[in-house]
């Protein structure tokens, strides 16, 4: 069992590999992803029964909570391959942890923004100071600064150090982010979805969310990949295989 | 289906706004994630091309 792992974890450590492997999985993800988005936005918008106190505006949850889930995800993820690409100087964890900067800012603004869209008409306000509110605009933050210090050094080694040791130390608000509606006072309400209780909403509300849900991360998981594999031919272009698979096309 | 009429399906029940507002602007974003990634693999294969043209020019 243990040998199996670290001959797939040496495996994975070599871009070729990593590139044969992700380009036969990508298909089947980009499928997935577009496949259970369309179901989800559609059972959501057109579907989904109203709730009776927020009327139609409840229907932001269906992306507002996937994004906010995907974005601590993401985050802790481009942490752990940060400090894969520290600790053992994998080149590929450390283009993994610089893709998923972007996919990650992008999505901690999508659930940024859908909550003060949501709010307005809820609370009365775009924007309050809450705690969750201010926990996820300093999770932005940290992720501008990861994509700041990646291309703030001429050698990719140190931006990739200096970005890994970033995100580890950012790592710290995704508890924060987490606790922050049982720590504090708060406008926002506690978690949708808990891996030990029920949904407290009817099946007919939650089950689309379970599929949206589903389907930001396999969407990730292309997006991922994708500019992953980017980033090994841009990085590996000097490689005979490299220049063989570019002058083909 | 949820609501009536289709125009009761744009109104959301006077939540309209909120709600196209807030898929509107995600499923740009979902755009722009899908569309950079794709635009930066063909920027590369053109660079490609280019420098191998080049090469076999001065060869």
């Amino acid at each position: 069992m243990w040998k199996t792992f670290v001959a797939w974890f040496h495996r994975m450590g070599s871009p070729k590999w990593f590139y044969d492997i992700t380009g036969r999985w990508i298909p089947w993800f980009a499928v997935a992803s577009a496949l259970l988005l369309i179901a989800g936005t559609v059972w959501a918008l057109a579907f989904a029964p109203e709730d009776y106190q927020q009327g139609n505006s409840f229907r932001i949850i269906y992306i507002h909570v996937p994004a906010a889930i995907l974005a601590q995800s993401i985050f802790f993820l481009m942490a752990m391959a940060g400090a894969v690409g520290l600790i053992w100087k994998m080149k590929v964890a450390d283009m993994v942890a610089k893709s998923c900067a972007p996919i990650g800012a992008s999505m901690t603004f999508i659930a940024l923004f859908t909550g003060a869209v949501w709010g307005k008409p809820t609370w009365g306000a775009w924007w309050v100071w809450d705690a969750r509110l201010t926990a996820m605009l300093i999770l932005l933050f940290l992720y501008f600064g990861v994509i700041a210090l990646q291309s703030a050094f001429d050698s990719k080694q140190s931006g990739a150090r200096a970005s890994a040791i970033l995100s580890l130390v950012g790592v710290v608000n995704i508890p924060i982010i987490k606790y922050s509606v049982e720590w504090w006072n708060t406008l926002h309400q506690p978690a949708t979805f808990t891996l030990t209780e029920k949904p407290a909403m009817p099946a007919e509300m939650w089950v689309p969310l379970l599929v949206m849900v589903i389907g930001f991360y396999c969407f990730f998981g292309t997006i991922l990949m994708m500019r992953t594999r980017n980033e090994i031919l841009e990085r590996e272009k000097r490689t005979h295989w490299v220049q063989g698979l570019l002058s083909k096309k | 289906m949820y609501f009536d009429s289709f125009s009761e399906f744009l109104n959301m029940g006077g939540h309209g706004l909120y709600v196209w507002l807030a898929y509107g602007l995600s499923a740009v974003l979902i755009v722009i994630n899908v569309v950079l990634p794709v635009m930066h693999k063909r920027q590369l294969i053109k660079e490609q091309a280019r420098k191998q043209r080049r090469e076999q020019q001065s060869s």
